[in-house]
């Protein structure tokens, strides 16, 4: 199951201010940890709302409003797409996160929807040549 | 929670340990000592901080308690025992930066281990998901429809084969590399497959098997990550599983590839694959080699997840992969799918030319989709008689009541001729 991590915003984030070269680099390693545990999917930072929009839908109408936007802490600054086996895999992967000591931060795991109904009994490569052969079949058929 | 952890921290505890006691079956028993004790521990103590170290240590502590115990003082075994004792009284920190260092060689270790020829396929793959994937027993057997029982007696077989093989924990050198290689990448393919073949009412093991091959090939992908044909695995993967959202219909019918709504083909996976796919070409350049039969496989999935639709596929491309496939790796199954494919780039006189040349392969005997293609081929050419023996052929031939149907319809709307006969 694929989990979204959700990195919160704090005034620094929303400054621009660049975390500590130290925290960089644990972060990295932390990213290479993810890759070769197999687990992460994807992962970006985001820039500072000041550089964002919002499109707000009433009605028939849109406006667009530009960044920055005050209410700090329901913003994201970043994310993780991983994929794990439970939602405690996830939980304990987001405990090793490396954090500055000096801030109070919370962040947030959204468990991802996704299709987990599996076809019938073919091995892919079957699989493929069927459903080609069975896609001329339909073809056909009209 | 401590499951979570294990999960994490399993193979690599496991591994580090293997490379000591130079026995990947202790090496196991000793991990799962440590398991139980952060069982008993860790909900009083609480987590320690760096709990895969924590694990580390208490195993090797239940190293040499065994050690001692057995009163087996031959040297080797007290030099393995004295070394122990010096990592022990190292500091935490230290103790796990020392196991850093060599982890990810003695996870490669591992991989090669669990995947010994002198192991059965069966046994290789139980013991790679065991070792490897950190997976429970229970769960290997729900995953793949067997007693719990059977999986328990397959892995301690195949950790009794290795320790009296005397299989070495290491890496294979070249040339041996090669072939050993293609055993890992066999057994993830193979648990892949298993995954990506189970159906909607399976249990949900099944298909969390795919996502497990996956992480096997990704982790192996990092571990080795020059070898071309590790990528290729990856990336075919990948793409096969882009589409598993788009495979099955509302009511869990299969839906064909060029049927299926490609909005609903998974975009993340797919450039995950394309990019998987382009490091196995560029390696295999360097190398000056031809694709490997897995990166072979990975460029045909990407002849159609590059399509946005099923008419933009570039079907000569893929006959031409599979006819390097076919050489590389003959199969008259291969074959088949060449032909299928040759037949929607360039005619179906193309594809029955070589589908005819097909007819006379013993192992396609009794194989329904031959009659079936051809069927499909001679239809498209109008020699409708001809084609309606062969899908009537191909319905006696096929195991599945839906295909059999679909086929005698199909000669049922072959043109012209007598009716045929009605024996559904």
């Amino acid at each position: 199951m694929r989990f979204m991590v959700l990195i919160k915003a704090n005034q620094d984030s929303e400054a621009g201010v660049m975390p500590s070269e130290e925290l960089l680099t644990a972060m990295g390693k932390y990213n290479e940890e993810l890759v070769k545990a197999g687990v992460l999917l994807a992962g970006e930072g985001l820039h500072p709302s000041a550089k964002g929009a919002r499109v707000r839908f009433e009605g028939a109408k849109t406006t667009v409003i530009d960044g920055p936007f005050t209410e700090t802490k329901e913003l994201l600054a970043g994310f993780w797409l991983i994929q794990v086996k439970s939602k405690e895999e996830a939980i304990e992967w987001v405990k090793r996160i490396p954090r500055d000591p000096n801030e109070a931060e919370e962040i947030e795991i959204r468990q991802v929807f996704e299709a987990d109904d599996f076809g019938d009994e073919f091995t892919p490569e079957l699989r493929e040549q069927e459903e080609r052969l069975r896609a001329q079949t339909a073809a056909q058929h009209g | 929670m401590i499951d979570a952890i294990w999960r994490i921290e399993s193979a690599r505890l496991i591994a580090g340990l293997a490379r000591q006691v130079r026995d990947v079956g202790l090496a196991e028993d000793l991990a799962q000592d440590a398991l139980v004790a952060a069982l008993e521990q860790w909900p009083e103590s609480g987590v320690p901080d760096n709990p895969g170290a924590w694990l580390m240590a208490v195993a090797k502590r239940r190293a040499i308690d065994q050690l001692r115990r057995k009163q087996r003082f031959d040297r080797k075994l007290v030099e393995l025992g004295h070394e122990l004792e010096i990592d022990q009284q190292a500091p935490a920190p230290e103790l796990s930066a020392a196991l850093e260092g060599d982890i990810e060689d003695d996870l490669l270790r591992l991989v090669f281990t669990a995947c010994h020829p002198v192991l059965s396929t069966e046994a290789r793959v139980a013991l790679t998901l065991r070792l490897l994937g950190g997976l429970k027993t229970e769960e290997i057997a729900r995953a793949f429809l067997v007693a719990e029982s059977t999986i328990a007696q397959r892995i301690v077989r195949a950790k009794r084969t290795l320790a009296e093989a005397r299989v070495p924990f290491e890496v294979p050198q070249r040339p041996e590399l090669a072939e050993r290689l293609s055993s890992v990448l066999g057994v993830i393919y193979l648990v892949f497959n298993e995954g990506y073949s189970a159906t909607a009412g399976d249990d949900w093991m099944r298909p969390a098997l795919c996502e497990e091959a996956l992480r096997l090939g990704r982790v192996l992908a990092g571990l080795m990550p020059h070898e071309p044909e590790v990528h290729g695995l990856v990336g075919l993967m990948e793409i096969q599983a882009s589409r598993s959202g788009a495979r099955v219909g509302p009511s869990g019918e299969p839906v064909l590839l060029l049927d299926q709504d490609r909005a609903r083909w998974d975009q993340l996976l797919i450039r995950r694959g394309l990019a998987a796919l382009e490091r196995a070409e560029a390696l295999t350049v360097a190398r000056g080699e031809g694709l490997g039969p897995y990166a072979t496989q990975a460029a045909i999935a990407a002849c159609h997840a590059r399509a946005r639709t099923p008419e933009e596929t570039d079907w000569s491309r893929i006959a031409a992969l599979y006819a390097a496939l076919s050489e590389r790796a003959p199969s008259p199954v291969v074959e088949l799918n060449r032909a299928v494919a040759l037949a929607m780039a360039f005619g179906p006189a193309a594809g029955l030319e070589l589908v005819d040349v097909l007819t006379a392969e013993p192992s396609l005997k009794t194989y329904h989709l031959l009659p079936s293609v051809r069927g499909d081929l001679l239809a498209k050419l109008g020699r409708y008689d001809e084609a309606r023996e062969e899908f009537e052929r191909a319905a006696s031939l096929t195991r599945n009541g839906r295909e059999r149907t679909l086929l005698l319809d199909r000669a049922a709307a072959c043109p012209g001729g007598s009716a045929p006969s009605p024996h559904r």
